[in-house]
């Protein structure tokens, strides 16, 4: 895909499955919302093709394909009550109006909306207008119901109680969802799978706990989560896991596709993989800057011996035993828990 | 408060009431004319109070008829001006930025033009083809300019309009007839019944376009533009009168519903 | 035009696209060209049309130059005009900036509607009550004999007339562009430019009217082309030394005859007026695109 003469979304391919709730998260400009475009028909692809249930896309227009897509801004009709604007694609297709009606009812019913039917659009709540939103979508009986950040409009709150909702609809109609995103958490926490982006070229597509445990690259080890990054050049590649030298010593971790001695690569570690103390066979050590109270765990901020930073997760039962601020302090990790990936 | 300040303020308050007076004394004692028995309209010297203008007004069948002619040009001018400033608002907005400049230009270019230079191009144009002065002429010249006005009206509020709305019932399966009868439509109503006030009430006030393009047809203006050669009497008067008292009872009326909608808005 | 018609749909894209095309072909620029066609050529009894004498020439708008009463009545509208717009933009100004700045919303409101009561009604009636008002025997000699300022009553009809008739038309036209330029200037930057030490002028004269400036010249513009192409005025306040180049054209129209030397008359008006709206937008360094806001 192409505009003008940038090219929006290098080759990019993926299958999503039949009832899924799958996510593409990236950071703005990513490509994401230029994918979901091309998916709903607003775009059609320079190169390349989009199937769905197996049926080829090309040339069909926004109206003639089985997706609905939710916008942004919702863009809800504001001078329609809420059953007509549930009820709009059925009245696109010539159906009868008490049969719109009825359906619009049923409609709300299932987005637990029921009464809201001679409402204007102004007079809801932003959690109410996305029901009516998501309610309208699902009017049309798309395959592919299409989610181009619904909920960044709105307060955290509001938006962690629609996340669940969102999936248990999801769950309950079976209409597969695609849902954009550059909220990491909301990704994670909806989705049965991933799609990550970065700067218009894919990078991983996997299941939440994958993305976590098992980065594919460096961008994804970064987006996804909090990860410290430990720079180094490859010893050794052997049984699956690779070890480093790095300015710290020999560090050992899970070996990612495509190490080979010598090249220069990092080793990722999360925050709460490593705990104080020299215990777990790989350590590092840092002087301790300063440590943030964050409620269920503390996180210390440290500075290694190169003067590169590091992030240390303390859970809230152990805050009695944390390191002292100001002094160096040993940290341990087990080769299990850092994936070594090639510097690119 | 320095005292340049309080001098400053003090011509500021006598400005403010030089301007009001400036701007409705001469209304005022038009309307007063009305009710003194002097034939030529004045309040100097009072000769008498008398209500026999406004049955003179009455009786003024010419006067009548030149009413009944302003309002039939207006309804043609509605019917023209309407759909046509729509589809240019429309036209406008859906074109890239440079090309929309040129337009934009272009539309605007009868509102820069002397009203007089419009209605005789549109005269000499008619007579080439044969076709002289006269209602349709008249509605044809003002609508060439009371489009702009139209168009922009219709445009401003198009600007406000989120274009993701046409995306999402594209979407939903909605045809483009459908999708400007059922979305476009119902948003820009309030700006066509807007724009439909202010064309009906350009083109009755019109004079300058309309006296070279009206044949043998006298509109309102033109008649009383006339009256003031052929015998001005206070009956003109009596109409100017009633004129005032509907703006100003409409006017009161369209404050008051606005302050109730704003304090109902605000509650 | 893909985007229009990709919006649209073909069949109310091109609906739409007839319309705007009758409207601009057909109501504005057919008529400027016939116009133009008729001023370039000679006014001929219907045998000779077509004939050998028949051709296009510049005799038309050379005999407004050589005609030294019509010249004069030209250049005079021109300034007059000029004149009218200045004193409109003065008049308006301040209340303007007081609407837009310094008064309370709802007086903003309320004396903004009182202001369009005069616009309701007909410019021929805006026109006729000055007309009364400036009588020789009216209201305002009655006024002014009474409380002693002159001895005796004055002729107002002719430039003075014409003046204050055509200033208090157009006020609308000045007012309503300069008020909204001003309304979008920030409060905060006047307080700052007072609080820098700047006298009310110099806060003038370098933060607001520099601000208003697209506002300032859209409401020059318009004066300045209603005050030139207006009739009614001159026609009823004017005297027979303050004839008016519009009054000109009329004649030509309708008493002389000469419906090609009327419509030379009218294509010079049209570039004059043309000349103008560019020459002051081009100054003033706005684009016509801000014009009619």
């Amino acid at each position: 895909m192409r505009f003008g003469r940038t090219q929006a979304v290098h080759e990019v391919s993926f299958t999503v499955e039949a009832g899924e709730f799958f996510s593409i998260l990236g950071p703005s400009g990513c490509g994401k919302t230029t994918i979901l475009r091309m998916v709903a028909g607003f775009l059609q692809p320079t190169e390349g093709k989009i199937l769905i249930g197996g049926r080829d896309m090309r040339g069909l227009g926004p109206d003639q394909r089985p997706t609905a897509m939710i916008f942004q801004s919702l863009a809800l009709f504001p001078l329609m009550p809420v059953w007509e604007n549930i009820a709009f694609g059925l009245e696109a297709r010539g159906v009868e109006k008490s049969v719109r009606r009825a359906r619009a009812e049923e409609l709300l019913r299932l987005v637990a909306l029921e009464g809201f039917g001679e409402r204007m659009p102004g007079e809801l709540s932003g959690g109410q207008r996305q029901r009516v939103a998501i309610a309208r979508a699902l009017a049309v009986e798309p395959q592919v119901l299409l989610l181009d950040e619904p909920l960044s409009a709105l307060d955290l709150k509001l938006r962690q109680h629609l996340r669940s909702e969102l999936r248990e609809l999801q769950k309950r109609t079976g209409v597969t969802f695609i849902y954009i995103t550059h909220d990491q958490s909301e990704a994670l926490a909806m989705s049965d799978r991933v799609a990550v982006m970065s700067a218009g070229i894919l990078q991983q597509v996997g299941a939440p706990r994958e993305l976590y445990d098992n980065p594919a690259t460096p961008f994804v080890a970064g987006f996804v989560g909090e990860t410290n990054a430990i720079g180094g050049k490859v010893a050794s590649v052997e049984g699956g896991f690779a070890t480093l030298d790095s300015p710290h010593g020999p560090l050992r971790g899970r070996a990612s596709n495509g190490l080979s001695a010598g090249a220069p690569a990092k080793l990722y570690v999360r925050p709460e993989a490593l705990a104080y103390g020299a215990e777990g066979g790989h350590t590092i050590a840092a002087t301790i800057d300063r440590i943030d109270f964050e409620g269920a765990f503390a996180l210390a901020y440290g500075t290694l011996e190169d003067g590169n930073s590091l992030i240390v997760s303390i859970p809230n039962t152990k805050l009695g035993s944390a390191p002292p601020i100001g002094e160096r302090a040993s940290f341990s990790f087990r080769a299990e828990n850092a994936v070594v990936l090639a510097d690119v | 408060m320095s005292a340049a300040d309080r001098i400053l303020k003090g011509l500021f308050g006598f400005y403010l009431a030089a301007f009001f007076i400036y701007l409705f004394a001469p209304l005022a004692i038009m309307a007063a004319a009305t009710f003194n028995t002097s034939r030529f309209p004045t309040v100097t010297p009072w000769q008498g109070t008398t209500l026999e203008w406004f049955n003179a007004l009455a009786a003024d069948t010419g006067m009548w008829q030149a009413l009944w002619t302003s309002l039939v040009v207006a309804l043609f001018v509605l019917v023209v001006a309407l759909p046509i400033g729509t589809a240019a608002a429309l036209l406008l907005t859906s074109l890239n930025a440079r090309a929309r400049s040129v337009m934009y230009a272009v539309m605007v270019s009868p509102l820069l033009t002397p009203g007089v230079v419009i209605g005789i191009a549109t005269l000499v144009l008619w007579r080439q083809l044969g076709v002289g002065g006269g209602t349709f002429l008249i509605v044809l010249a003002q609508s060439s300019f009371i489009i702009c006005y139209v168009m922009l009206m219709v445009a401003a509020r198009l600007q406000r309009f989120d274009r993701t709305q046409e995306e999402a019932a594209l979407g939903l399966g909605a045809s483009k007839f459908m999708i400007f009868r059922r979305v476009i439509l119902p948003f820009l109503k309030p700006s066509l019944i807007a724009a439909g006030f202010l064309a009906a009430l350009q083109s009755i006030e019109n004079y300058n376009t309309t006296l070279f393009v009206r044949g043998f047809d006298t509109p309102l203006t033109v008649y009383i533009a006339t009256k003031v050669r052929t015998g001005l009497t206070p009956a003109v008067n009596a109409l100017a009168l009633i004129m005032i008292a509907v703006t100003i009872v409409g006017a009161v009326a369209y404050e008051v519903a606005r302050r109730r909608s704003r304090s109902a808005r605000l509650s | 035009m893909s985007e229009f018609y990709g919006r649209f749909g073909t069949g109310l894209g091109t609906l739409f696209a007839a319309l705007v095309a009758v409207w601009l072909a057909g109501m504005v620029l057919a008529p400027n060209i016939m116009m133009v066609d008729y001023a370039l050529r000679p006014n001929l009894p219907p045998a000779d049309l077509g004939g050998p004498r028949d051709v296009y020439s510049l005799d038309n708008i050379l005999y407004l130059a050589n005609e030294s009463v019509h010249r004069s009545i030209f250049f005079k509208t021109v300034w007059a005009s000029a004149l009218v717009a200045f004193l409109t933009l003065v008049v308006c100004y301040p209340l303007a900036y007081w609407l837009a700045q310094t008064a309370a919303p709802n007086r903003t409101a309320v004396v903004l509607l009182a202001l369009t009561i005069p616009f309701w009604i007909n410019e021929v009636l805006r026109t006729l009550a000055w007309y009364i008002l400036l009588a020789f025997r009216g209201p305002l000699n009655a006024l002014l004999l009474s409380l002693g300022i002159i001895d005796e009553p004055v002729r107002w009809y002719g430039n003075a007339g014409v003046l204050a008739g055509m200033v208090y038309a157009y006020i609308l036209f000045m007012l309503f562009p300069i008020y909204s330029a001003i309304e979008s200037l920030e409060k905060s930057q006047i307080e700052a430019a007072r609080d820098l030490g700047a006298s009310v002028w110099r806060t003038h004269w370098r933060v607001v009217i520099p601000h208003a400036k697209a506002g300032i010249a859209t409401g020059c513009v318009f004066t300045f082309m209603l005050a030139a192409g207006s009739y009614v005025a001159p026609a009823l306040l004017g005297a027979p030394g303050s004839r008016w180049f519009t009054e000109i054209i009329y004649n030509w129209f309708f008493e002389g005859g000469d419906w090609n030397r009327g419509a030379a008359y009218a294509l010079v008006l049209l570039v004059l007026c043309m000349a103008v709206v560019l020459a002051t937008l081009r100054i003033a360094r706005v684009n016509l695109t801000d014009v009619a806001k």
